[in-house]
């Protein structure tokens, strides 16, 4: 009955280098993940593509309910199998992940890719010392005895800065702030040096102040150690400055793909213009509204016939409502978009759309175009967003003006 | 740590003080004489105010609550008002019976009840968990003066495995002391096994949702791993406080097996000792079975602060 601490059962996996070869690292191909419910299939990832190189981040912004969450869990395999409806293919560092059992996947997991998770006051163990909670990887991956792993295990905590980390060692999750925590679980997930790390929501929960730090920190260690980031995050500041590369979800797809600089430069979706202009500007007049996108993600039991996003867009035709956009390319084949009618320069391609100045207006107000009659009936119907993607004020030293 | 053990070692002094209080009023709150009982009711008034007065019981009360409580602390808790044993010589009988009892019940409810509840709460809803919840249902449903005759009827007179009633004291012959033992213990042990395997049970599944077990999943550990060395000792703080409550509360709580059994223990002697009006007695098993609930709460607390390190330092 006594459970050990050993890798049990198959053949150790090489993992190759697949840099060398000019592969990426991680390629994501149609991946499907629906849930099972009472109410009908959720569809919370619906056929996402991307790649992401060795040494680089990615960024994935989208919403609460965007299925960005579950895009971090599908790539890596984590979600339950109960109820989980599972499609397309993840190939990590030559090997498909979603080929894998699961004894093949757990030596895959904590060692080559590993997980930041939002919540540092769940995500650990209340129970358990920090010091057991980062060796345990370090005797199971690495086969280190445990003096070994303890001695590691402290150099780990001083490497995120953690002072004093030989006593830490011995402190449970309770005793250390919210940023400790979540420096501590970057030290859990970088234990064994994985190639590529999921950073799901890593500053969420955390102050302002600490937030900044927490996302240096990781960009530092992610430069020494030469490892590939997912950062998925609700907050197109928090990305804007520490990704190679964007990808935007809405409603379980993608629907702009590009490099950091030519997403910010060159927006072609309304959706991410729409983020863009959530975010809180320290340039704008004080006392002024928050700019909100209207409305609420679409239901993901039956989401929208035509393009997800077109019942809040307020340049939606009627092509928009009857048919989904490819996600494609105009220009630079690195940068993809899903619209019929994408934006240049800020305006909208739709006919009937002259107007110079970004039409998302000031949640509630008076901002909303009446030119489109489209348009002003989507905001009629919709009640004023009860949520904001603008209510987390950004760290002001992030530079979220695009160069 | 030792500074929360101090506070709750204050608490069970105090506790324990104010059980004696209230034990010692108890038999003062019951109507009648005790001096009219002792002579009878004929007698003169004169004879009963003598008998009162060596008695002690002119005193007032507080005078008497101390002479009473010198007495308990010197480990004399008076004598039989029917036969005058000693109540502590009546104790001493009673309460390996009892320790016995719960001691075998206790042990093989927590070994049928945890390693059930770990193997069914993988896969909650499956076969295997559905007969055992159905099956503990009924256990719960079954009272213990249900189960012990229907187990007298089929192990004892059917199947002649074990005998329906006797005790033979540990000391004497420990082989036939714990042959007889098995079927009362049984008969409290179905109870106790069906609280602690659904508690545990549903905690269980509570903690395997929480995120530190993706977490730790997310670490590449083995599912057996993660249940032992993730999952148990935060899914058991219920378990441990109903231990608690379910152990005390068996505590001559066991009387109606006791009963059905013929073993003398403390619950027996207890219920005799009400039936026959014998106050000495029972307010010394009261007294010695409130104190001995107080200490298991705190043998209780004293486990808390082991299975979680959050007790003692908030």
């Amino acid at each position: 009955m006594k459970a050990r601490l050993k890798r049990t059962g198959g053949d150790t996996l090489e993992f190759k280098d697949v840099g060398h070869r000019g592969e990426p690292l991680l390629v994501v191909d149609d991946l499907h993940t629906s849930f099972r419910t009472g109410r009908g299939t959720v569809r919370a990832v619906d056929g996402v593509s991307l790649t992401v190189d060795e040494g680089k981040t990615l960024g994935v912004v989208g919403e609460s309910g965007s299925g960005k969450t579950v895009l971090s869990r599908s790539i890596m395999g984590l979600l339950p199998p109960r109820d989980v409806i599972k499609s397309g293919t993840v190939r990590f560092a030559g090997h498909d992940l979603t080929a894998m059992d699961p004894v093949q996947l757990r030596q895959v997991w904590g060692a080559e890719l590993s997980m930041i998770f939002q919540d540092p006051m769940t995500a650990l163990n209340p129970v358990k010392r920090i010091g057991v909670q980062i060796t345990e990887s370090l005797r199971l991956h690495l086969g280190m005895d445990r003096s070994e792993a303890t001695a590691t295990a402290i150099e780990l905590l001083r490497s995120v800065g953690i002072p004093s980390p030989e006593q830490r060692i011995r402190w449970y999750p309770f005793q250390l702030s919210g940023g400790m925590r979540q420096r501590v679980m970057i030290a859990i997930a970088l234990a064994c040096s994985p190639r590529l790390v999921m950073a799901d929501e890593p500053t969420t929960g955390l102050d302002v102040t600490v937030q900044a730090q927490i996302l240096d920190l990781l960009a530092e260690l992610q430069r020494e150690r030469h490892m590939a980031v997912i950062l998925v995050t609700h907050d197109l500041g928090v990305v804007a400055t520490r990704a190679d590369d964007i990808v935007v979800m809405y409603a379980g797809r993608i629907v702009e793909q590009a490099p950091t600089k030519t997403l910010f430069k060159e927006t072609r979706m309304p959706y991410t213009q729409a983020l863009m202009d959530s975010i809180p500007r320290l340039s704008d007049p004080s006392g002024i509204r928050l700019h909100a996108i209207a409305g609420r993600p679409p239901d993901l039991i039956h989401p929208p016939k035509g393009c997800r996003f077109a019942p809040r867009c307020p340049y939606a035709q009627d092509k928009c409502h009857q048919s989904e956009p490819p996600l494609r390319t105009a220009g630079s084949p690195d940068h993809l978009f899903a619209c019929w009618f994408p934006l240049v320069n800020g305006v909208s391609t739709a006919p009937g759309m002259s107007s110079g100045s970004s039409v998302f207006g000031v949640s509630g107000g008076s901002g909303t175009p009446g030119e489109s009659a489209d348009a002003s009936t989507a905001s009629d119907q919709v009640p004023p967003a009860p949520w904001s993607l603008a209510d987390t004020p950004i760290d002001p030293d992030a530079g979220l003006e695009p160069s | 740590m030792a500074k929360y053990l101090l506070r709750r070692l204050i608490q069970l002094v105090v506790v324990a003080f104010i059980i004696s209080v209230l034990v010692f009023l108890l038999v003062h709150l019951l109507p009648g004489d005790p001096a009219a009982q002792i002579l009878g009711a004929n007698d003169t008034a004169h004879n009963r105010a003598v008998l009162n007065k060596q008695l002690g019981l002119n005193l007032p009360l507080w005078h008497q609550y101390i002479f009473w409580l010198k007495g308990v602390l010197h480990g004399n808790l008076g004598q039989s008002y029917l036969n005058h044993t000693p109540v502590t010589q009546v104790i001493s009988t009673g309460w390996p019976i009892d320790l016995e009892l719960i001691i075998i019940s206790q042990v093989i409810a927590f070994a049928v009840a945890i390693p059930l509840a770990l193997i069914t709460s993988r896969r909650p809803n499956r076969p295997v968990d559905n007969i055992s919840t159905t099956a503990t249902f009924g256990m719960l449903a079954l009272p213990p003066f249900v189960i012990a005759p229907i187990m007298v009827a089929v192990f004892a007179v059917g199947l002649h495995w074990f005998p329906a009633t006797g005790y033979i004291p540990f000391t004497q012959n420990p082989a036939t002391n714990l042959h007889d033992m098995i079927l009362p213990s049984l008969a409290i042990t179905a109870g106790s096994i069906a609280v602690y395997y659904r508690l545990f049970r549903s905690d269980l599944i509570s903690t395997l949702q929480e995120d530190f077990v993706t977490m730790a999943r997310s670490k590449g550990l083995s599912p057996r791993w993660i249940m032992w060395r993730h999952a148990f000792r935060p899914s058991s703080f219920s378990l441990l406080a109903a231990a608690g409550v379910n152990i005390g509360a068996l505590i001559a709580g066991t009387f109606i097996v006791e009963f059905l059994f013929a073993i003398p223990g403390l619950g027996y002697s207890l219920v005799q000792a009400v039936n026959q009006r014998d106050y000495l007695v029972v307010q010394g098993i009261t007294l010695v079975v409130a104190v001995a609930y107080v200490v298991i709460q705190f043998l209780i607390d004293f486990l808390f602060t082991v299975v979680d390190p959050r007790v003692t330092r908030e």
